[in-house]
């Protein structure tokens, strides 16, 4: 077979798996109360869909972004030294704490859920922006651990060595020359640690029982509960949830594969 | 002394047992260049160490604490839960849902797991081949992997959707009829599968794929003198070689099913009538919908187990894995 029918088959599998994705944007962009004859090709774009999201999600939206940027600054000041150290430290209980983070990855997010939904009560941490970026660091903070340790693994002792000869101090030594080249890895890390924590429902649904903290996930799930007439809006409020995945996928591509692999397999 | 500059001059060295010892008495390990180092390492892992304990460790004793105590709403204001025994095993375990809520996630775990893989090891064998765009297709293909689950939910319910939605346009427009999908207790919990699967391909394509470009291209060209070559070929040498990535992908695949939430409570909210319950949903349930805290922990330490059966076959197979 020649490749271009190659590629024509590559590209129906793929059309038929992004289906949905497609009729996501497809239908936020009809107009409103015309969702019910949707055609598959929208032939003229309305933005009322749009309109209405970021009137109703606007603040929502903010929530997820302060939330995720927050959690990905806290996942990566505590994750990155730890990695680093699990990389250096030659002792049997390193490979006892990588077994723990690797179960850690495997409990349920219900069960976590349940426990924390009491000691927030107490602590007074529900409905609050610190207590759901703590909780979602546990989608990304094992993750960084596991994918930054690989790497950080690989970093030249010598350099460090070197550094250390010139006069600078431990931390000054893993700042100005452990940090930079591993500049990837962080972005790798980084990037997942995102998209976790933006794509957290569990934690926002469980943790939250007032309007104060409302991510875009939980917002769209209320569409869901009101019987909305008006699926524009609710898939236009999909399409803006998702454009940090789309984002991800076109700018940052190579990132993804490096963490997609290393993340499980390590 | 000659500990200190040999420490420093081999870091590559076992670490010295006792320096302390060897040394005279004021002379303490974290006095030494090597200890000092370890201190430093260690103070750099205390922060993760502690967080990892708060928001795993903690969570996990405190749900099996809670599996024992009886909570009700009141609980929350006087902070009161007697202990109750095994009665919140003995309650969820004799329920009527429950032998549902088991059949539904072993069902639901083990189709989810069978077909994505299936599909995704075709599609990573397809990938494989060198044409055009190949690259850039393959990367497209992770697109509902990085999508919110909730929204992959929320534009499912709306493609199913039985009066609306565009499949039943698609089937009725052929004379198909136009099932509930959703709605239908006999056809929800399929429902929920199918699109669980979709969900789940990326994952399997990326690993497998992954797995496949390890194995080296020299071997085909061997197995080609001997005569095999497609079906003999992935038979004899894809097949042997790719085995340790397909454990840790299918028991990745089953422990990450076993907790799926986001999915069923977008879909189907685990209904109608518990017909698309899991353990995960039920658990959710009896914690945050009737606030019957502790049986949704006695539930909630149910699938705790049953994944840890499947997470320790998955250190089994990491560690075989690492040893080839």
């Amino acid at each position: 077979m020649k490749p271009t029918v190659h590629t024509a088959f590559g590209a129906l599998i793929v059309a038929v798996m992004l289906f949905p994705v497609y009729w996501m944007v497809n239908v936020s962009v009809q107009p409103p109360g015309s969702t019910l004859t949707t055609p598959l090709i929208p032939t003229e774009l309305h933005f009322d869909g749009y309109a209405q999201a970021f009137e109703d999600q606007g603040g929502n939206l903010l929530t997820s972004l302060t939330v995720s940027l927050a959690s990905v600054a806290f996942s990566l000041v505590v994750a990155t030294p730890a990695a680093y150290a699990l990389a250096r430290l030659r002792s049997r209980w390193v490979s006892v704490v990588l077994l723990a983070i690797l179960f850690s990855q495997m409990i349920p997010g219900i069960v976590v859920a349940n426990a924390l939904f009491s000691a927030y009560n107490q602590l007074g941490a529900l409905n609050s922006l610190g207590g759901l970026i703590l909780a979602d660091s546990t989608h990304g903070i094992p993750f960084a651990i596991l994918i930054l340790r690989a790497f950080l693994g690989g970093v030249p002792a010598s350099l460090v060595e070197a550094a250390r000869v010139d006069g600078a101090g431990r931390v000054r030594a893993f700042v100005s020359i452990v940090l930079p080249v591993s500049r990837n890895a962080l972005i790798t890390a980084g990037l997942f640690t995102f998209l976790f924590s933006w794509s957290d429902f569990l934690f926002a649904l469980t943790l939250t029982t007032t309007d104060d903290v409302r991510p875009v996930t939980l917002g769209l799930y209320e569409y869901l509960g009101a019987h909305v007439s008006d699926w524009n809006t609710v898939m236009a409020t999909a399409t803006l949830s998702s454009i940090p995945a789309l984002i991800l996928l076109l700018a940052a591509q190579r990132y993804i594969a490096a963490g997609v692999g290393s993340g499980a397999l390590k | 002394m000659t500990d200190v500059a040999k420490a420093s001059a081999k870091p590559s060295a076992p670490p010295l047992r006792k320096p302390a010892a060897e040394a005279s008495a004021p002379v303490r390990w974290w006095h030494t260049q090597r200890g000092r180092e370890r201190l430093f390492h260690l103070l750099f892992l205390l922060p993760a160490l502690l967080y990892l304990v708060a928001f795993f460790g903690y969570p996990v004793v405190q749900n099996l604490l809670m599996g024992f105590q009886r909570y009700g709403i009141a609980t929350f204001y006087t902070g009161e839960a007697p202990w109750a025994g095994w009665d919140n095993y003995a309650a969820v375990t004799s329920s009527a849902v429950f032998s549902r809520t088991m059949l539904n996630t072993a069902l639901f775990t083990v189709c989810s797991i069978l077909a994505q893989f299936g599909i995704g090891l075709a599609i990573a064998l397809y990938f494989r081949r060198r044409f055009p765009l190949g690259g850039v297709l393959r990367a497209l293909l992770l697109l509902p992997w990085l999508v919110p689950v909730i929204v992959s939910g929320t534009v499912w319910r709306w493609i199913l959707d039985q009066d609306n939605g565009v499949l039943n346009r698609l089937l009725g427009g052929l004379g198909l009829g136009t099932p509930g999908w959703l709605t239908d207790t006999s056809l929800a919990l399929l429902s929920v599968i199918m699109v669980n699967i979709w969900l789940g391909i990326p994952f399997n394509v990326v690993l497998l794929h992954s797995g496949l470009q390890e194995i080296p291209r020299e071997l085909y060209e061997a197995a080609e003198l001997d005569g095999a070559t497609g079906r003999r070929a992935f038979r004899y040498v894809t097949w042997p070689l790719l085995r340790p990535v397909v454990t840790v992908v299918l028991v990745l695949g089953v422990v990450y099913t076993l907790k799926v939430l986001d999915l069923i409570l977008g879909l189907t909210g685990g209904g109608p009538a518990n017909a698309s319950q899991t353990l995960a949903t039920q658990s959710y349930h009896l914690s945050f919908r009737t606030f019957d805290f502790g049986q949704g922990a006695a539930l909630g330490n149910i699938l705790i187990a049953v994944s840890l059966v499947f997470a320790l076959l998955y250190l089994r197979a990491n560690r075989r894995a690492v040893d080839e």
